[in-house]
């Protein structure tokens, strides 16, 4: 049970697993991916959810991925076009005055309170020095702790004499605030309950996490960091996160990559302790000299490999993975631009906050503790058809929002009897900040975690394959063991979301797990 | 067994079913512990008791051995991942001897592997493990239940306990070779009592395990004491037995190896390969848990070994430090276990000592300390190295045994 060869197989066609094949493609390797779905993707794809409507199914914003990243692989010249640059940020509000958050635009802030003007500049400009001394930490594999191998004692010595660099007041905040809890940041800066809402909103994106859990000062940071290699701003490439990951299969196909889709992998093949290949559902073998996976930890580990190739103390780690999501995807088909009230021209281009204070937040994080839904959720909201009409029929448009906090599985059962409700108790809520907006909806479609997990096979249906949080990032992301991409079995590497540094259409797990490869494995 | 009356914080430690009939002999009233069970410690005097095991036959209450059930369509390849040795050549109707690491190829902890049948295996170890036995079972379908409980267990070792045993009922019994199990029934008191027995235990003489219901003890303990009655059968306690394991060169969890769960400074961990249980371990049969780092310690070689000693002298050498000279400036190594052998005539020792220095034949100097009427002196004496077990005798093999 041999079946063809290949330098390396990618198991997943997700934007990591594009971004790796391409880099080993480059760096000499044959290099085959294979993907379950009938296209390549993952979670960054755009598909119909009612005759003509079309919209970005997971992700839906492109703000992390490095320029330097899309530049080596020339996705603007494999069909990577912007629709929407420098998104602008805007805080909706009941009483009809929205917040914009763009600091050059700060005229609504400053009629709600002046001292909160003069902070804000100050607050991002800290945050953005901090974010920024933790940024090189993305672009190489995490250090392990406790070797004597010079790279790891290098890289930690570099991330030393960056924070060193900060200077003693900097550093001092750094470690003042970077196990704080989010709310506690922004009550010391702001009186605003709408701008400390719309910022702390960041801090538990994609999360489990509420405003007042410790810690959220940290995926902040974090956040910021990833995004200050992308150039800190907000985009959407045309015909939505599908087109960027139709540029990223056209730079592997250039590369030399194959690519099949609608093959799912059963299972990774293993000879002499080695990853030797992989064999499809279908039963078609291919062997390889490593197998590199997209697919989320605990697929790889348990169900493509299996428990009784690894040590049973890796396993337990493996099992203790954090990964339930929390987050819901909401698409509406609608007939007309819905009118937020309110908003100024241009707003609509960029993204939108419903999450008009941090006690809103916290209170609509409570519920899920239980496994209840939020009667309140806040919600990311964006119109993409309002910059891309090939999103939509004309004259109707799309609208596409992110909603925390969802819990993967109800404590009552099942989500079914339930999603309707849900979904109308969405549609509502808009409808209290855009009137008539419930008038317009032509047809909805609701993406629990679960959803989620079923459509994009994430285990617990999480954007980042893994709970993104101190206790699992860095040298122990996913877990100790295989944090550095490659794993316990030799010829065998992870090179998605769940690893350093993480997803949210970042592509820097991929890139920096191929080097990984390229240095290791002749 | 908890009892109904009594709360567990007032019953810190349990009784096993025998426990009022080794009470009513214990003389010394001399009890210990052992993983949450009270036990006899020394009934009489260490000295009869030792010979009985060595001259006659002697019975240890073995209850308190923890004793999980591992059933299920995949439990013998479960036990595979578990341990370093090739449980897929265990025949049912067998025992293995074996040991279990983390994954570092650190010992958890060994014990013995009884195949019951095709599917249904026991795993008999001196400390409580489940958490580690379930966390090794994700992703096998199999059942693990602990059942230390639910069997009471008799060890009756020693050159003429085949003999007495099967005049205690136990026909056929001769044809069991080391390491085999069988069933059993025996009358007992115009009762029907059904038994497991396995040619196993922890004396490396002729000896068995019986396995039976806890409800069916003591009705086994007393024919067992009337049969034995002229054959001079002898109650044993810890005491005696630890003589006997020394001898056959077993070893001793918390006395020679610590286990890798438990310790916590660095350095004091063991690996198989350290303990010379290079025998237990099959790089051979697929991976199991420290599989790739014991590998990688063979490669390097392991930093330090398990030896036997012969010392000079009759002072057993109880924690002596090794030392590389008479001088006893470098030390290169430590006694884990020592005991003067009465049937090999031998003051003996296991010990840990650095892998440099190791080679049979080999004379460390051991540093002993002697209680002289309360006035210490401090004595070194030759250690050389020698093979084990110290004492290894025919019968413990032979099949039939002899009769008596």
């Amino acid at each position: 049970m041999n079946g063809p060869r290949y330098d390396c197989i990618v198991i997943g066609g997700g934007h990591n697993g594009l971004v790796c094949a391409t880099y080993l493609a480059r760096g000499g390797r044959s290099v085959l991916l294979l993907e379950a779905a009938e296209r390549v993707g993952g979670a960054a794809v755009t598909r119909e959810f009612g005759p003509g409507f079309k919209v970005s199914a997971c992700a839906h914003l492109l703000h992390l991925m490095p320029h330097s990243l899309i530049r080596e692989l020339s996705l603007g010249t494999q069909g990577l076009h912007l629709a929407a640059d420098r998104m602008p940020t805007t805080a909706l509000s009941e009483d009809g005055y929205p917040l914009s958050l763009d600091v050059a635009n700060h005229g609504t802030l400053e009629a709600r309170s002046s001292s909160d003007a003069v902070a804000y500049p100050a607050y991002l400009a800290l945050l953005q020095r901090l974010a920024g001394a933790l940024q090189p930490m993305f672009e190489t594999a995490p250090p392990r702790l406790g070797t004597d191998s010079w790279r790891d004692r290098m890289s930690l010595l570099r991330l030393g004499l960056r924070l060193r660099a900060l200077g003693r007041p900097d550093m001092r905040e750094l470690l003042r605030i970077g196990g704080m809890c989010v709310q506690d940041l922004l009550d010391e800066y702001f009186e605003t309950p709408l701008l400390k809402g719309a910022l702390g909103f960041d801090a538990v994106l994609g999360s489990n996490l509420g405003p007042r859990s410790p810690g959220t000062v940290f995926t902040l940071l974090y956040r910021m960091a990833a995004a200050g290699a992308a150039g800190g701003t907000l985009a959407l490439p045309s015909g939505g996160l599908g087109a960027l990951s139709n540029a990223l299969a056209k730079a592997a196909i250039d590369a030399g990559v194959i690519i099949r889709t609608e093959a799912p992998v059963e299972r990774i093949l293993v000879r002499d302790d080695c990853a030797a290949g992989v064999v499809l559902k279908s039963g078609e073998p291919f062997s390889a000299g490593a197998v590199i996976s997209n697919a989320d930890p605990k697929t790889t580990f348990l169900r493509l490999l299996g428990a009784g190739h690894l040590d049973a103390g890796f396993v337990r780690r493996v099992t203790h993975v954090r990964a339930r999501g929390l987050t819901a995807k909401l698409h509406l088909a609608l007939d007309s631009l819905p009118a937020f009230r309110g908003l100024e021209e241009g707003a609509l281009r960029g993204r939108l906050l419903l999450a008009p204070s941090l006690e809103y937040i916290e209170r609509a994080f409570n519920p899920s503790k239980y496994g209840e839904f939020s009667t309140a959720p806040i919600l990311e909201i964006t119109v993409p058809s309002g910059v891309d009409p090939t999103l939509a029929p004309p004259g109707s448009q799309v609208l596409s929002a992110i909603v925390q906090y969802v819990p993967y599985q109800l404590a009552a059962g099942s989500w079914e009897p339930e999603r309707e409700r849900f979904t109308n108790l969405l549609i509502d809520m808009l409808e209290s900040y855009a009137p008539g907006l419930r008038r317009s909806v032509v047809s909805a479609e609701l993406l629990t975690p679960a959803d989620i997990e079923r459509e994009f096979r994430v285990t617990g249906g999480h954007w980042h394959h893994a709970e993104l949080a101190l206790d699992q990032f860095l040298m122990v992301r996913p877990v100790p063991g295989a944090a550095q991409y490659r794993t316990p079995l030799e010829g065998l590497y992870l090179c998605g979301a769940g690893s350093h540094p993480g997803g949210g259409v970042m592509g820097v797990a991929g890139r920096n797990a191929a080097r990984q490869v390229l240095k290791e494995a002749a | 067994m908890l009892s109904e009356s009594a709360p567990h914080y007032r019953q810190p430690l349990l009784k096993t079913p025998f426990h009022d009939r080794a009470r009513a002999l214990c003389q010394l009233d001399s009890f210990i512990p052992w993983a949450g069970y009270t036990t006899v410690d020394v009934f009489t005097t260490v000295e009869q008791e030792y010979f009985a095991i060595r001259n006659s036959t002697s019975v240890y209450d073995l209850t308190p051995m923890v004793k999980y059930r591992i059933a299920g369509r995949e439990a013998g390849q479960y036990l595979n991942r578990l341990v370093t040795r090739d449980i897929g050549k265990l025949e049912p109707g067998r025992v293995a001897y074996c040991v279990w690491c983390n994954d570092r190829g650190h010992i958890i902890d060994d014990g013995t592997v009884f195949r019951l049948s095709e599917s249904d295996y026991r795993l008999c170890t001196g400390e409580r493990q489940l958490t580690w036995l379930l966390d090794s079972a994700v992703g096998f379908d199999v059942d693990i239940a602990e059942v230390t409980e639910e069997i009471a267990a008799l060890s009756v070792q020693g050159p003429t306990s085949c003999a007495l045993l099967k005049s205690f009922g136990l026909g056929g019994l001769e044809r069991l070779k080391p390491f085999d199990l069988a069933d059993f029934t025996v009358l007992v008191e115009s009762t029907e009592v059904p038994l497991m027995v396995s040619r196993t235990g922890f004396t490396g003489d002729l000896g068995y395990e019986i396995w039976m219901r806890p409800a069916d003890a003591e009705r086994v303990w007393d024919a067992l004491m009337e049969v034995g009655r002229d054959r001079a059968l002898r109650p044993i306690g810890a005491r005696a037995l630890n003589i006997a394991r020394i001898e056959a060169g077993f070893l001793l969890p918390k006395v020679d190896f610590v286990s890798a769960e438990h310790t916590l400074r660095v350095g004091t961990e063991r690996s198989p390969l350290e303990l010379g249980l290079e025998w237990l371990v099959n790089f051979q049969k697929g991976h199991f848990t420290g599989r790739r780092a014991l590998l990688e310690e063979k490669r390097r070689g392991p930093r330090r070994r398990l030896v036997g000693l012969d010392i000079e002298g009759n002072e057993p050498a109880h924690n002596a430090l090794l030392y590389l000279d008479r001088s006893g400036k470098r030390q290169i190594g430590s006694v884990t276990s020592a005991v003067w052998s009465p049937t090999a005539k031998r003051n003996i020792a296991l010990a840990m000592m650095d892998a440099p220095h190791i080679t049979t034949g080999l004379t460390a100097w051991a540093e002993i300390y002697l209680n002289r009427e309360l006035v210490w002196e401090r004595r070194m004496a030759p250690a050389r190295i020698v093979e084990r077990p110290f004492f290894a005798p025919e019968r413990r093999r032979s099949t039939p045994p002899a009769s008596y």
